[in-house]
């Protein structure tokens, strides 16, 4: 039971779900100039969620070249089709029509998913499954309800509940015991998965992160020029400024 | 006119009067010297229309308009063309600063009443701009054919079905070539969108500024400059547009791109306003989003049309709310053009309704909550009252005396 706590705690914050309201989601800081993270969440996104979902706007040879993947080691890592080349599109196999028949809605293409649903929706939404066994996939979600996805990251995280559970809130700064109370409608950790809550959270967020990259690759490379672009002017205002003055001193 | 002889110039002059051209609209058109920040959204306008259709060519390069394609496409152009996310980002935010520009322009003309006798022409033509604009801007958000896009235009479109005797499903289906949005509306759309209105905005364009060169620009104390004349008949107020003001100007263009960059190369999106966030979705028919929200310059409108329950007369009353503004040259009576010698009463009104235009604009971009949808009506009421009771208040109250000379130049 003890460790139950300990893990509740980890998983703070407990998504408090706020009745008749928006859920509240957790803040993602993204942050697309750590290639390392964008490379491991490339490198989930291809094992977990390729399978079903394509990002077909974009092609493996700009991914590699913007997270610095070689293409020996993207061709053989993470791409999974033998018969797709570095510049080809990132589309799956799998057809809209099968798609259909096997989760009720085609998966959705992914490439802009950070662009629509926002990061900050994404990473809680990717930490927000719970057993729900109303469900065809035995899993519901927090902030999509009756979601059509299974919990394709359910053997990472474990088995999330949905329900009343002792959550620690505070420690005794005497005894270092931790101080707990019971919150209505929480999710909590029942089953532990391969990795501590931390390490998921982690996870969740270099996926997350990925996928913001993903909805627009050029963002980086758009604010670096943005500065060039806003330095010129900045410069180019002295000459113009001082040209208009030096014509308007003759203007009483 | 100076005509150089015997020169490669006073050829050309001989043939076609380019040098009396270049002086009547540009050297020697005598502009008032008391232009203020106001005055710049002209030429900003002008410099916005011409980005978005220097940046609208080149995206037509690798634009598909079609059902099929046109989503892939934008991507396509966003990824994969060199440059492609500038110029397409140049022109969805470029969008919304032409809106910002256009509608700064036309608070001044109300500011300073530039609408007023002689110029009634001008704001008619200005208004004619502004209509062509709002279809050119509508059409143009239905072509990236993502779910704003397609809900947008079913919404909008179904606007016209409610005028009654049948007309008005005929009506829908001839506009949209179909019995819902489809292929053929995006089709049709892409080709008013790229040829048609914009002929028409640069044909307005050229007659706004033929008719403003004609009688003359307004100015922030709306007195005359054309009274008061030197030995040689030029205004004592007025001063060559070229050099004086395009040096000038030049200067709140650089402060212009300078804020335009900002938003351009930072925020893009503007928040989800210049960019919905939805329609980064592409368009589906058959899943209906929650909150269907038109873009931001669209936004005073749709909410006076929501504010009205009666689907009907929401229309006409969204219809009124932009017609009336046409009319709005004969509906003031005041003697005085500008706000600076009006009355209290025209003070007050000019400064609620600018504040009101931008709570509706921002109320037609929020979901109409009961809470919103009240504010809304106080607001369209507002709106009206401005119109309505401008023939009114303009000649009922005191007025200040006019000086002779312009005021505050530099």
């Amino acid at each position: 039971m003890k460790k139950i706590f300990a893990l509740i705690a980890a998983v703070i914050p407990a998504f408090a779900l706020a009745s008749g309201g928006d859920v509240h989601l957790d803040k993602h800081l993204t942050d697309l100039t750590d290639t390392a993270s964008l490379q491991r969440g490339a490198q989930t996104f291809a094992n977990y969620c390729m399978g079903c979902h394509a990002t077909s706007h974009a092609r493996y040879n700009r991914v590699a070249r913007d997270l610095e993947i070689p293409e020996k080691l993207m061709m053989e890592n993470l791409v999974a089709d033998t018969d797709k080349r570095f510049g080809d599109l990132m589309t799956i196999a799998m057809t809209t029509e099968d798609a259909k028949q096997w989760f009720g809605a085609p998966p959705p293409d992914l490439t802009l998913v950070a662009r629509v649903r926002r990061p900050d929706w994404l990473y809680t939404y990717l930490r927000s499954f719970y057993v729900d066994s109303s469900r065809p996939w035995g899993v519901n979600n927090v902030v999509f309800k009756d979601v059509g996805m299974p919990h394709v990251l359910a053997g990472l995280q474990g088995v999330q509940m949905r329900g009343t559970a002792q959550v620690a809130v505070d420690f005794d700064t005497l005894t270092g015991q931790e101080i707990t109370e019971e919150h209505h409608d929480v999710l909590y950790l029942a089953e532990e998965g391969t990795l501590s809550a931390s390490e998921y959270d982690k996870l969740v967020f270099d996926l997350v992160n990925f996928l913001t990259y993903m909805a627009e690759p050029i963002a980086v490379e758009r604010e670096r020029l943005g500065w060039w672009v806003l330095l010129f002017l900045a410069i180019f205002f002295v000459p113009v400024y001082m040209l208009n003055k030096e014509f308007w001193r003759d203007v009483k | 006119m100076s005509k150089q002889q015997n020169t490669l110039m006073g050829w050309i002059d001989d043939r076609l009067p380019v040098t009396q051209t270049y002086e009547k609209h540009m050297s020697k058109y005598y502009a008032p010297k008391n232009f203020n920040f106001w005055y710049f959204f002209g030429v900003l306008s002008m410099m916005m229309l011409a980005n978005q259709i220097l940046t609208g060519v080149w995206l037509t390069m690798n634009f598909v308009p079609s059902a099929e394609g046109a989503f892939a496409s934008v991507e396509f152009i966003m990824r994969d063309v060199q440059w492609g996310w500038l110029i397409r980002y140049l022109h969805s935010t470029g969008a919304t600063f032409f809106f910002i520009a256009v509608y700064l322009h036309m608070m001044r003309a109300v500011l300073y009443g530039s609408y007023q006798k002689p110029r009634e022409l001008i704001w008619i033509f200005g208004m004619l701009i502004y209509l062509a604009l709002m279809a050119e801007a509508f059409m143009g958000y239905v072509l990236p054919w993502g779910q704003m896009s397609y809900w947008g235009a079913q919404v909008i479109i179904s606007l016209f079905s409610v005028i009654p005797f049948g007309i008005g499903d005929a009506l829908t289906e001839w506009i949209r070539g179909d019995f819902l949005i489809s292929g053929a509306t995006l089709n049709r759309f892409f080709a008013l969108h790229v040829v048609a209105v914009p002929l028409v905005i640069v044909g307005l364009v050229v007659v706004h500024l033929l008719a403003l060169h004609e009688v003359g620009s307004n100015n922030p104390d709306g007195v005359d400059i054309k009274k008061l004349k030197d030995e040689n008949g030029k205004p004592l107020d007025g001063i060559p547009f070229h050099p004086y003001y395009t040096v000038h100007d030049l200067v709140g263009i650089v402060v212009f791109l300078m804020i335009f960059c900002t938003v351009l190369f930072f925020f893009p999106e503007g928040n989800g306003f210049a960019l919905e966030y939805a329609n980064f979705e592409p368009a589906n028919g058959l899943k209906t989003p929650a909150h269907i929200a038109p873009v931001w310059y669209f936004g005073s409108f749709y909410a006076i049309l929501r504010a009205v329950p009666d689907k009907l007369f929401g229309v006409m009353a969204m219809g009124a709310a932009i017609a009336i503004l046409f009319v709005l040259p004969w509906l003031d009576r005041s003697p005085v053009k500008s706000w600076r010698y009006k009355g209290w009463i025209s003070k007050i009104f000019i400064v609620v309704f600018g504040f009101n235009f931008v709570l509706l604009t921002w109320l037609g971009t929020q979901p109409a909550t009961a809470t919103l949808t009240s504010i809304a009506q106080v607001a369209s009421v507002i709106y009206f009252s401005f119109f309505i009771g401008m023939p009114f208040y303009t000649r009922m109250e005191k007025t200040k005396p006019v000086p002779e000379r312009v005021t505050g130049g530099h």
